[in-house]
Order: structure tokens, then C-alpha cells, then sequence
């Protein structure tokens, strides 16, 4: 079969979902047992987003209420183990990416009767909203739905619940962007 | 007794070098289950790929039974691990634009990042995204700070907040989780018959 302009180029076998969950739960097992962490993927980006402010305008951020508060003790802002992780995170994607020969010329992938402007132009808003949202819910769908979760942590469950029912309930009205 | 990095155990620098290791296993997982595409992680909500439900409660199950079974050896102590804390208000909402946030731009920030790694165009403007979202919190922060501190319960567990025992908790989530796959899987093969131009 060929392969639409929208298609994944190189769809090959994805390993079984429930293997695959196995392979999570045990690397975020590990992760639990040596640091006593959570896998994060958000924090990094704000990590990120503070030292860009900090070499933009490094008074500005550190009297700024919000980047203030990472700014304190004189550490590169990016020196986390959050961020160590994040980028092997992108790493490891690579690899499987080569391994599964998944890999392709940068292209956009998107639904059947959405053009490529528009998808781009869903991409930037949906990151904008899901950015703003991980502050106010203390970390994504990794940090706080998946780590919360399986640490039996409150708030972990309550943004699992909250964050699937909210796509949920939502995606009526964006279907045109996947269907 | 772990957490070892934390008890000492082993060098902060040599627990920075682990993470990289981890967070590629991480991403490896990611990738090779398909949250590379937006297709499958969509698919979720309109019932043609429930890849996310499969992945996501395994390894929550899979955490949880491995969590207790360390601590029933003595080789972990879970009053030293890092529980979530809760905000009631401020955590509702984000959690809400969160899932919107999703629907619209398929990804969440994870996998994004591992669907960067194997040329997404489409994951690169997510992750540019959010970026922006980060930078525009920062910037109202000073604002919404009253509501972002407000409603706090503290680092509280499902057991700190019922007394069910944690144990009778991953037996609940397991019990779920197989409901789920069963309910998921029957539905799936409902709506892809109508699909047809979608390779799954």
C-alpha cells in the first residue's frame, strides 16, 4: 500500500502496548529505587524556558517572582537531574526510532482532512495550552499522571483523571483535526 | 536501602549520568510503543487506537505491585521517595488544559520529545509550544500566584486520604486496568472497521 502525503512514512511494528508498558513500569521502578524521583518531562522545559530568561535578562529573571525562584542558589538553572533525564529521553527515542527503522526526513504527520498549515497550527496551541497546564498541575502526563499515579499520590490520580476526561470530553469539537 | 542516591549510596554526579540512562530508557519505551505518532495517541479518544490505555496502566500496575514488593523486602523505604503534592484548584484546571492541550496538539510533552527524535515536524511545533505556554505562566504568575498556592492538602497518598492501605490500591487499579483493556479492545475493533485509510 502507498503511503499518503499525510501517512506516517515509516510505519513499522511497534512492539506489544503491553510489554511496552511492562518495559515502563519497570525503567520507572528503577528510576524510584536510585533517586527517588519521578520521570518529569515538563519541569525540564521550564528549566529551560528559565535559563533562556536568565541569559536574555539575567536581572529581570532573578527579581522575577516566578524565575526568581529557581534562581537562588546560584546553580546553572539547567543543572537538574530533571534535565539529564529529558535529554536522554530524546535519545533513547532516537534509538528506538533507528532500531524499529522508524526514522525519516523531517515531515509533518497528520489526520486525512486536515492540511499541514493547520496541523502545525493546532501543534503550537495545543503545546501553548499543555505548557500553561503543566504548571498549574505540577507536571504532565509522565511527572504527575504516571509517576503521581503509581506512587499512590493524590494529585497524581487526580491529574490522570482530570487530563484523559478533559481530552475526552474535548476532542468532539477537534475531530476534524484526526478523523 | 534505596532510594540509593538519596542514602547516600551513590556520588550526586553519578546519579546525574544514571539519569540519562533512565530518561533513554524512557524514551525508548515511548518510541517503541508508537507515542512517536499523534495519530495513535489521538486515536485514544476516538476509539481507533487505544495504544495509550495499554502502555499507560501496565506500567502504572506494573509500578505500583513493583513498589510495594521492594518495600515488603526492606530494599526500599517509601517515606523517602517524592510523592506529588496536591493543590486542589490550581491542579483541576491545569489538568483540564492539559487534556485540551492534548486533544488539539496530539502530543503530550514526552512524547513530543520522542517523536522529535524521529523527525516530527508536527511534535517540534508541540514542543515549541511549549516553551511558550512555560514562558506565558511565567509571566502572569504574579497574578494567579494566590490560586496557584491555594487549596494545598500537602505530599498526601490515596491511603493518607482514605486509610485504604496501599496494597488494596494497586488491587483496584489492576482490577480497572483489565475492565479497561477488555471495554477498549471491543471498541477498537468496532470503530476501525469503519476506518479505512488509517495503517494500524
Amino acid at each position: 500500500m502507498e503511503t499518503l502525503p499525510h501517512q506516517e512514512k515509516n510505519k513499522t511494528k511497534y512492539i506489544n502496548p503491553y510489554f511496552g508498558g511492562v518495559l515502563m513500569g519497570i525503567v520507572l521502578l528503577v528510576t524510584i529505587f536510585i533517586s527517588g524521583r519521578e520521570l518529569g518531562i515538563s519541569g525540564a522545559v521550564r528549566d529551560s524556558v528559565v535559563a533562556t530568561a536568565n541569559v536574555i535578562s539575567p536581572t529581570a529573571a532573578k527579581t522575577s517572582v516566578y524565575y526568581g525562584k529557581f534562581l537562588k542558589d546560584g546553580h546553572h538553572p539547567m543543572d537538574n537531574w530533571l534535565d539529564y533525564e529529558v535529554l536522554g529521553v530524546i535519545l533513547g527515542g532516537l534509538l528506538s526510532g533507528i532500531l524499529f527503522k522508524r526514522v525519516h526526513k523531517p515531515f509533518v504527520e497528520r489526520g486525512p482532512n486536515v492540511s499541514r498549515t493547520r496541523r502545525l497550527v493546532a501543534a503550537v496551541i495545543g503545546g501553548i495550552l499543555f505548557g500553561f497546564g503543566t504548571r498549574l498541575g505540577r507536571g504532565c502526563t509522565s511527572g504527575a499522571a504516571l509517576s503521581g499515579s503509581s506512587t499512590f499520590a493524590f494529585g497524581g490520580v487526580l491529574v490522570m483523571v482530570i487530563l484523559f476526561a478533559s481530552a475526552f470530553a474535548f476532542a468532539y469539537f477537534v475531530r476534524k483535526l484526526w478523523i | 536501602m534505596g532510594p540509593i542516591a538519596i542514602n547516600g549510596l551513590i556520588s550526586a554526579n553519578l546519579n546525574l549520568v544514571i539519569a540519562v540512562f533512565l530518561g533513554m530508557g524512557f524514551g525508548f519505551v515511548l518510541e517503541a510503543s508508537g507515542f512517536s505518532s499523534a495519530r495513535n495517541i489521538a486515536g485514544t479518544f476516538y476509539g481507533y487506537n487505544f495504544v495509550v490505555v495499554r502502555v499507560f496502566f501496565t506500567a502504572v500496575i506494573v509500578t505500583m505491585v513493583g513498589l510495594l514488593y521492594l518495600s515488603y523486602f526492606g530494599w526500599l523505604n517509601l517515606s523517602q521517595i517524592f510523592i506529588l503534592p496536591t493543590y486542589l484548584p490550581s491542579m483541576i484546571t491545569g489538568s483540564i488544559i492539559m487534556g485540551v492541550g492534548m486533544i488539539i496538539g496530539g502530543f503530550c510533552p514526552g512524547t513530543s520529545f520522542a517523536a522529535v527524535a524521529i523527525g516530527k515536524i508536527d511534535a517540534l511545533f508541540f514542543a515549541i509550544g511549549l516553551f511558550i505556554g512555560i514562558f506565558l505562566f511565567a509571566e502572569v504568575y504574579p497574578l494567579i500566584e494566590k490560586f496557584y498556592l491555594s487549596g494545598y492538602l500537602g505530599h498526601v497518598t490515596l491511603t493518607d486520604l482514605t486509610g485504604i492501605k496501599p496494597g488494596w490500591w494497586a488491587f483496584g487499579f489492576t482490577v480497572i486496568a483489565l475492565i479497561a483493556f477488555w471495554v477498549t479492545a471491543s471498541i477498537e475493533k468496532k470503530v476501525r472497521k469503519k476506518i479505512k485509510e488509517y495503517k494500524f
